[in-house]
């Protein structure tokens, strides 16, 4: 199905999802690579060696949750949008994403979104916490958003609402 | 007539890169680009590149053209870079015949010469796909991304390779509403990460499909579309409309390559490089001595390719003409490395195929 229509199924999903354990315990980047591609600048943007791709540029990385700090590099590196970062540790109730962003207008902190899935459909709300848009991410802006906990392995997009801000 | 030491045709990604490194090696080069801006394709290209740190990985390529142009400045006037002219003959004794701003037509006679003159958008046949509003999808990425140009409101996108998918996002990042992607394929040929960021948006991509007809009288107003069998055959019954009135057609490219033909280059067709291409030697000079092919000419792959292509290309035409740096074979072997990297994977294996079927008999030992 992955194939056919560019979302992978819940499955795949939940494999690269590190452990709720290490998630509870602070931000931790989720590397949702699938496929062998020529490819590695997040192991390059890493600045703790936790995302491991070797001498084969086309492996799929292989980020290990113990060495990750959740700093979020990177994010904004990954050409295919494809990384994000998970806080379980702020709250029993929801969990922190980072993610990358690159629409026009950029949200504000405190702006509540709606929440997407995987296929773009909508899953919940979310509120925005931050935005970051620094020099060095290049125009792939990073914004966080709180999301309800029961969302971690579904949510994965936002769409700003128009009538909210008309 | 003028003579040049070596001439590129093409200021893209390849034609850029074979300038640097034959200037690096102590060779002058004329470029010659038709357009009124040198870059090729990169200067459309807003989005992060893949491949390695060598090849610039996650720049965007609008940037490395930039990045690389900055380089050209640096090589003065060993490197001359000549806009609006077109290069439109190569004869036996390596005369080139360029048009220039379209109105001066004069000769260069070139000690050794590199085609790095790119591709072509394949086009799709199907009723009335002349109505306006119908484009190639580079077309499309071209006015909205190099000139800011809106091409409609709702758009349906044929073809789920790279170019589809990544166009699509841009017109999505643009404001212009992207109805589906179609791929007549079972599968999306496009790298799944771009795939992905399109579906997390909303945007239905529909594998097995393709378009019946477009329907419209003066422009396009609407594009019927069907699904097609495990033998590409279209199932009636499964006709959907999409009210769209552009429709981007994204079918391939074809390498652009006809002036190594009028040269005498050997030609063949290599489908897994999508279309013509020289036969030429790993160090990509093709049959006759001199005369070196890089980038989408020499057959259909990624920027990322090409640039490592142009890097070998250049480095060895400037070899040919003597200038061979005491680095020679580091740098020559460092480029076949990139190259066998960039194409190393899963995604990799039809250009391997490919490349093997162009190689000149001997061409793996010609150094």
């Amino acid at each position: 199905m992955f194939e056919k229509t560019g979302v992978a199924a819940p499955e795949m999903v939940l494999e690269k999802f590190p452990s709720v354990e290490r998630i509870n315990r602070g931000p931790v980047a989720v590397v949702e690579c699938y496929q062998k591609i020529p490819c590695n600048p997040c192991q390059t943007a890493c600045p703790l060696g936790a995302i491991e791709i070797g001498d084969d540029i086309n492996n799929i990385p292989q980020r290990d949750e113990e060495l990750c700090g959740g700093c979020g590099l990177c994010v904004s590196k990954c050409p295919g949008l494809a990384i994000m970062i998970v806080d379980g540790s702020k709250s029993p109730d929801s969990v922190e994403f980072r993610i990358p962003y690159e629409f026009l207008p950029l949200p504000a902190a405190g702006e509540t979104v709606l929440g997407l899935d995987r296929a773009g459909r909508p899953l919940c709300r979310a509120k925005v916490l931050k935005v970051l848009n620094p020099p060095s991410f290049d125009r792939t802006p990073v914004v966080t958003l709180e999301v309800e906990r029961k969302y971690l392995y579904t949510f994965r997009n936002f769409r700003r609402e128009a009538e909210e801000h008309g | 007539m003028r003579e040049v030491e070596l001439l590129i045709i093409g200021s893209g990604p390849a034609g850029l890169c074979a300038a640097l490194s034959a200037a690096e090696s102590g060779a002058r080069a004329l470029i010659l680009e038709r357009s009124f801006r040198p870059g090729g394709q990169l200067v459309k290209q807003t989005h992060m590149f893949f491949g390695s740190e060598r090849q610039y990985a996650s720049h965007r390529g609008v940037d490395i053209a930039e990045l690389l142009l900055k380089k050209l400045a640096e090589y003065g006037e060993r490197i001359e870079l000549m806009l609006n002219a077109t290069a439109v003959g190569f004869y036996e004794d390596n005369v080139v015949t360029v048009l220039k701003d379209e109105k001066e037509y004069f000769k260069i006679r070139a000690k050794s010469v590199v085609c790095a003159t790119g591709a072509f958008e394949k086009s799709l046949a199907f009723p009335n796909n002349d109505l306006p509003g119908i484009y190639g999808a580079g077309a499309v990425q071209t006015l909205m991304n190099v000139y800011g140009v809106r091409p409609g409101n709702r758009v349906l996108m044929v073809g789920a390779g790279n170019i589809g998918v990544i166009v699509s996002y841009q017109l999505l990042q643009a404001g212009i509403e992207v109805a589906a992607v179609l791929d007549a394929a079972p599968r999306i040929g496009a790298y799944l990460v771009h795939a992905s960021k399109l579906a997390r948006m909303g945007v239905p991509i529909l594998t097995s499909h393709t378009v019946k007809e477009a329907v419209g009288t003066d422009c396009l107003e609407a594009a019927v579309v069907w699904a097609l069998d495990e033998k590409f055959k279209p199932i009636p019954g499964t006709e959907r409309r999409f009210d769209v009135d552009v429709m981007c057609v994204s079918v391939g490219l074809s390498p652009l390559n006809e002036l190594l033909a009028m040269r005498g280059a050997e030609m063949k067709y290599v489908p897994q490089l999508s279309g013509l291409v020289p036969l030429r030697s790993e160090n990509c000079e093709t049959g006759i001595p001199g005369v070196f092919v890089a980038g989408d000419a020499s057959g259909i792959e990624e920027a990322s390719s090409a640039m490592a292509e142009g890097w070998l290309a250049g480095l060895c035409a400037a070899a040919k003409l003597g200038y061979v740096p005491a680095d020679f074979e580091a740098r020559r072997r460092e480029y076949l490395s990139q190259l066998e990297n960039l194409r190393s994977g899963p995604v990799g294996e039809r250009i391997r195929a490919g490349m093997k079927l162009s190689l000149l008999e001997g061409g793996m030992r010609d150094v």
